[in-house]
């Protein structure tokens, strides 16, 4: 029988869970449990937390996540034309030095508004 | 659903998915999944631990865990005891099922990475023939996980450890990924058994003037990835306690170490693979694999022996100089640290990818590999290196000239005006 490779990940996708609940398991069985109201208590270095925690957080980490994904889409026109170039010839490097220019100067557009600004 | 026979009517791509189901294919994976990833890469983690505090603490002049066992190396399994016969605490406030479900996800993470590294002539878990991309898309589930535990934990420091590892992950992923393309266009595939395969006919890639800037650039990024000083920022304790795993406890604190040191190992077997040529212990010379006859087992056997020996001592020392950048240098601050990887690391690995193009184009394709051309290669990349950061160092020494000191913030000397000083001072 003919199968694909990737059932091995699957496999191992198995194991590895297995491999992480197992010593949970262990744990709910064996461990000691003496629940208290001060132990379940968020931890503050022993002070009573104030407000709310699940808050809205700054844009910047929104900003740095659209970021990546820019670059994460062009990694996935890198790959390719990288593993193709050997056929391709020196066309292809001009190609690609005119989309690696056109994507510095993104770059450089958005540091110059302040997009690469921490605080 | 319809089975082909091996490789027939299918395109290219899709037959070297493919592979034969017989015997010794079921007793090779099984071999791989309870004896490699059950048995053999947890023990190799839990004598990292050992190891790290044994060198962290001759760094520091002491002499480390020396109780349990002789030189203390029963140490992991004592720990691990430890983590199990504690008591596994939830805060009430947390959400149960995400805070659970976070450590699986990290460690399956880890685990997934080890999957394509090929440790010797026809010694990796799979060869998939799109490694690199699945590679890089299973590291990226570790951020999920990570973010998962700060946030189903709803402790603050918890939260701000969080958002700092996505933050940081997510930025250095970007200079980690754009380093790995170099070696792809010299190899000419995304499978690692192939690019480890070209480095044992035509020498280690990191000798060639892309290869040794790309791969700094990965040892940097790698760093990063996987929460080491100096990068170490989502779990700064002098800041945020513990960062995301404040809350976690017994043996899910141990799943979150667990796969900090597997993810650790990972990465020094994927720099190893994609760099070092693998298990080659000299550069241009097929020495171990030029042994490998077609007609004995035993030469295999051989070859491969001294090839993992060879690979697990590169990795070692990868580890090493891990410990030893933690025992050297402080944390930096975080607006340098995305700083550094956005507007130093990515640049260099964007410029990178061009003299990976062409020194391809000028010298590998035509065959003029002398030394002169060698050396004339790494020349100009060095100037290109130092032209860069001498560039991005004055354009940023501009840019916050600009910017008025405290024009955000209340500086100190807004506050501290004359009149609230001699106050003060009454």
């Amino acid at each position: 029988m003919v199968i694909n490779n990737y059932i091995f990940i699957g496999l191992l996708l198995l194991v590895a869970i297995t491999f992480a609940v197992l010593p949970l398991i262990v744990v709910a069985v064996i461990a000691p449990r003496k629940r208290s109201l001060a132990k379940s208590d968020t931890y503050e270095c022993g002070v009573r937390t104030y407000g709310e925690t699940w808050v809205r957080f700054r844009i910047q980490y929104y900003i740095y996540a659209l970021m990546f994904v820019v670059f994460d889409i062009e990694t996935v026109f890198l790959y390719p034309w990288a593993v193709s170039y050997a056929g391709l010839g020196a066309f292809a490097l001009i190609e690609m030095i005119v989309f690696l220019v056109i994507l510095s100067v993104g770059l450089a557009y958005a540091w110059a508004k302040g997009v690469l600004r921490w605080v | 659903m319809t089975w082909y026979p091996l490789g027939a009517g299918l395109p290219f791509w899709a037959q070297q998915q493919l592979v034969e189901l017989d015997t010794t294919t079921v007793i090779r994976w099984v071999l791989w999944l309870l004896v490699g990833f059950f048995g053999i890469f947890p023990g190799i983690v839990a004598y990292m631990v050992w190891l790290e505090r044994k060198v962290a603490a001759r760094f520091q002049d002491r002499i480390g865990p020396n109780r349990v066992g002789p030189l203390g190396l029963l140490q992991p399994i004592a720990d691990a005891i430890k983590l199990i016969i504690k008591e596994d605490l939830v805060p009430r406030s947390a959400d149960r099922w995400v805070h659970l479900a976070a450590p699986v996800l990290v460690l399956v993470s880890a685990f997934l990475v080890m999957a394509v590294i090929p440790f010797a002539v026809g010694l990796a878990p799979v060869d998939l023939p799109s490694g690199l991309v699945y590679l890089i898309a299973v590291s990226s589930i570790s951020p999920l996980g990570i973010f998962l535990a700060g946030w189903s934990s709803r402790n603050k420091y918890s939260l701000l450890g969080a958002m700092r590892a996505v933050a940081q992950l997510v930025s250095y992923e970007v200079p980690q990924v754009l380093s790995t393309v170099p070696i792809v266009l010299w190899a000419g595939s995304l499978s690692l058994v192939t690019i480890f395969n070209r480095q044992l006919d035509f020498g280690w890639f990191v000798l060639s003037p892309p290869g040794f800037l790309a791969f700094v650039i990965l040892l940097i990024a790698n760093t990063a990835e996987v929460n080491r000083t100096p990068f170490d920022l989502p779990e700064a304790e002098s800041e945020i306690i513990a960062g995301y795993h404040t809350e976690y406890s017994s043996m899910r604190f141990g799943l979150f170490f667990l796969a900090e040191y597997l993810s650790v190992f990972a990465v020094s077997c994927l720099a190893t693979a994609l760099f070092l040529g693998g298990g080659t212990p000299i550069p241009f010379v097929g020495f171990p694999a030029s042994l490998i006859s077609e007609d004995s087992t035993l030469s295999l056997v051989l070859a491969d022996l001294i090839m993992v020996g060879v690979f697990l001592f590169k990795v070692l020392t990868f580890i090493f100089v891990m410990f030893w950048v933690r025992a050297t240098l402080p944390r930096i601050r975080v607006d340098r640290l995305m700083n550094f990887a956005w507007k130093y690391l990515v640049p260099l690995s964007i410029i990178n990818i061009l003299i990976a193009g062409v020194w391809y184009e000028m010298v590998i394709r035509p065959g003029y590999l002398t030394f002169w051309n060698w050396v004339w290669g790494f020349a100009v990349t060095a100037l290109l290196v130092v032209l860069t950061v001498y560039l991005v160092f004055l354009v940023n020494r501009k840019a916050r000239a600009r910017v008025a000191l405290g024009s955000e913030w209340p500086s100190l000397g807004q506050v501290r005006t004359g009149a609230t000083i001699g106050q003060a001072a009454r």
